[in-house]
């Protein structure tokens, strides 16, 4: 006689089986023999450059946080489409009236810009600039390579 | 339908300020440069929303199938919010003129706070209660940070958020217990069986994760760590509303929950808010002593004034509530002024809000000096102020219903607090001068403390009116 | 069918799990992911006794609960940046001008 969580043990351990079992047999079948390249992390054949940790550009976070309230609130007009055939008119317009107040949102992000994905402005260096940078340089910066673009502005 | 019309008026003064809030962010949106007409749309549409407060009084009762009430008590109490925001926004003008940015945000969210404080303190569906709650918290923790280029400030929000943040947690899990036990949410449905559930551990466990919530909100020793903090680092004009008006609902939203309905008198949760009274008092009073920054003295004060209004929540009974709205009142006056008074000095001298900053002020700002000196004897409860008979009616409620010692410390620690009260008013009329200019004080800010310290006067001068409208509210 | 105190009892794991993380933690963005996880033991409590009482009102609750936790995790989460900008860093022992 099994209860619900018996069959759900069962289950678990079927599943533990099926895996470990199957990463068992590989890797007993499978030849083993690392190389320098085969331990790279794979970049489309490239030399993988700087660290796997890198930064995203904070304007996907702005966009990632809007999408969340936009996405979340709309959780409360799941319940409210389920009744609005019984309470008619009454709920019609208190809906209505948290779609308008999203919308005002929306709106006061649109009109803040931001919404706007605005292009990186393509830094091409200039004379001027490369002379003021030159005397605070640092490791890593812009190599004066670029001077020629510069002098043709 | 014409039931959502017949709410929406009787609950006007939430839905107002709702609109209002939303009618300011889209002036911010559309139109540049907008700080006047956002100050002015926002301060106007305030007093309407006084006057429909006023107007929704008699209106007891209760609206949306019984999650919110309205008139009395809940039009007392948004009266009240309204008034702590209309003046925090007179005040923060001249700060957000100096930050230079975000002033529609600034207004909305102090409106959206507002707005929060009332649902808050008016509703009678936990549901209600819980998203009155977060409405005011999220605006406050944004309005902490709001100087973001600020490390304080920043420190400040985070602190805030995460400890509200937790705090909310201990709340809804709390409000679970109880719905599991009653099987619903309204606390007027709760109150009918209340006989039923009084001795069940699940429901005892609940309203005590419920209290906890309430007391981080409210800033009751032990659960007072983050109030110094955060009314340290965060901007002196939200200080002042976060001490005068999320306390004020916080208190508010208490009696309702608590005293109003839960009728836990002379049961073991009068003993855990008994001991959270004692330590509020001595804690906050005692601490305070060595602090050199008024907003952190502020801060500890705002922890001991806590305690005496928790005496009136222990004591129970119609007097000590009345005792306790009655003291969110003159506490409202007196807090705002206080802070305000540290806002102007601390936009005035670029310094910050240190004792020294305050040495004498008479000899550079007589009017500032006077109505500091009007708020710190109101703190400290001397008689013709509105501090006094705010500690009068709790103590006499105490006493009546035989907390005679919960006085005694209550009495004990108001004269620790002369000490450090009367330390800021020795030090601004009897000590010699720095030398430093006079603090340039904006004829806004000088109407808004006037109006605090008048309010105290007022409310200290006729006591009985301001209890009359209290008469009958339980 | 399993009883309503099994998942009351996960649902406390799981409360306490988030206050002792809470309590211990020092990455803000983890302190924060431990205060998510209380309010969806709380989620859990109030599905569990909705589904036991045979009541509506716990899983109106809910959605309540998970509205305003978006709102509150968007608000946080923009706190938590504008700190990181300023200090870099998002490790509260790191975060202390504020004391006593």
């Amino acid at each position: 006689m099994l209860t619900e969580f018996g069959k759900a043990l069962i289950f678990i351990i079927l599943g533990l089986v099926f895996v470990a079992g199957g990463l068992l047999v590989a890797k007993i079948l499978r030849p083993h023999n690392p190389t320098a390249e085969k331990t790279l992390p794979y970049e489309c054949g490239e030399d993988p450059i700087g660290p796997q940790w890198m930064r995203f550009n904070i304007r996907f976070y702005v966009v990632a946080l809007i999408f969340i309230l936009f996405d979340v609130e709309l959780v409360l007009l799941f319940p409210w489409a389920l009744v609005y055939s019984k309470l008619g008119m009454f709920a019609y317009v208190a809906g209505a009236l948290f779609i308008v107040i999203l919308f005002l949102a929306d709106f006061y992000l649109w009109a803040k810009g931001d919404l706007e994905w605005i292009r990186p402005e393509p830094n091409v260096p200039r004379l001027d600039q490369l002379v003021d940078h030159m005397p605070l340089r640092v490791k890593g910066a812009t190599p004066p390579a670029a001077s020629p673009v510069a002098t043709s502005e | 339908m014409n039931q959502l019309l017949t709410d929406t008026l009787h609950t006007a003064p939430i839905m107002g300020t709702i609109v209002l809030a939303l009618v300011v962010i889209l002036i911010n949106a559309m139109k540049k440069d907008s700080l006047a007409l956002e100050y002015w749309v926002s301060l106007i549409g305030i007093a309407a929303n006084i006057g429909l407060a006023v107007w929704a009084f008699p209106l007891r009762g209760s609206a949306f199938a019984g999650t919110v009430m309205t008139g009395g008590f809940a039009s007392l109490t948004a009266a009240v919010f309204l008034v702590a925001a209309g003046l925090t926004i007179i005040l923060s003008r001249a700060y957000i003129e100096k930050i230079g940015v975000n002033f529609g945000e600034f207004f909305h969210l102090i409106l959206m706070g507002a707005a929060g404080m009332m649902t808050f303190a008016a509703g009678t569906d936990l549901v209600v209660t819980f998203v009155g709650l977060e409405l005011m918290s999220i605006c406050l923790y944004a309005l902490a940070g709001i100087s973001r280029r600020v490390h304080k400030s920043n420190e400040a929000a985070l602190k805030y958020f995460l400890l509200g943040a937790f705090a909310s947690g201990f709340f809804l899990y709390g409000i679970a217990l109880i719905y599991g036990m009653t099987g619903t949410t309204n606390i007027l449905g709760i109150a009918q069986n209340i006989a039923a559930y009084k001795s069940e551990p699940l429901f005892l466990v609940g309203a005590g994760l419920l209290l906890v919530g309430f007391a981080f909100k409210i800033g009751a020793v032990p659960f007072h760590m983050w109030v110094p903090d955060v009314y340290e680092g965060s901007p002196t004009v939200v200080s002042a509303f976060m001490s005068t008006g999320a306390k004020a609902a916080a208190f508010a939203a208490l009696l309702l929950v608590f005293t109003a309905t839960f009728d836990f008198i002379h049961s073991s949760m009068n003993t855990v808010l008994s001991v959270l009274a004692v330590a509020s008092m001595l804690v906050g009073n005692i601490v305070a002593i060595s602090q050199t920054n008024v907003k952190r003295m502020l801060a500890y004060s705002s922890i001991g004034h806590a305690g005496y209004m928790l005496i009136g929540i222990t004591a129970g009974g119609d007097v000590s509530m009345a005792g306790v709205l009655f003291y969110l009142i003159s506490y409202m006056f007196t807090n705002l002024g206080a802070f305000g008074v540290a806002s102007i000095i601390e936009n005035a001298e670029q310094q910050g809000t240190d004792l020294e900053n305050f040495r004498g002020l008479y000899y550079r700002r007589p009017l500032l000096a006077v109505l500091m000196g009007v708020f710190m004897f109101s703190l400290v409860g001397i008689p013709p102020l509105a501090g006094f008979f705010g500690k009068y009616y709790i103590f006499v409620a105490a006493i009546e219903n035989g907390y005679t010692w919960l006085t005694i410390v209550g009495v004990i620690t108001s004269m620790i607090s002369v000490y450090y009260y009367l330390r800021v008013v020795v030090l601004m009329f009897f000590q010699a001068p720095e030398e430093a200019e006079a603090p340039q004080v904006t004829s806004g800010g000088t109407i808004a403390l006037l109006v605090s310290a008048f309010g105290i006067l007022l409310v200290g001068l006729f006591p009985s009116i301001v209890l009359g409208w209290m008469g009958g509210l339980f | 069918m399993i009883p309503v105190h099994y998942y009351l009892i996960l649902s406390a794991v799981m409360f306490i799990t988030g206050v002792v993380g809470v309590l211990t933690r020092r990455n803000a963005i983890i302190i924060f992911m431990c205060i998510e996880l209380m309010l969806n033991s709380v989620n859990l409590t109030f599905v569990a006794f909705s589904s036991y009482l045979g009541n509506e009102a716990g899983q109106m609750f809910v959605f309540f609960v998970m509205a305003v936790a978006a709102a509150e995790a968007a608000v946080g989460l923009a706190i938590v940046i504008a700190l990181f900008r300023n200090k870099q860093t998002v490790n509260i022992n790191e975060v202390n001008i504020l004391k006593w």
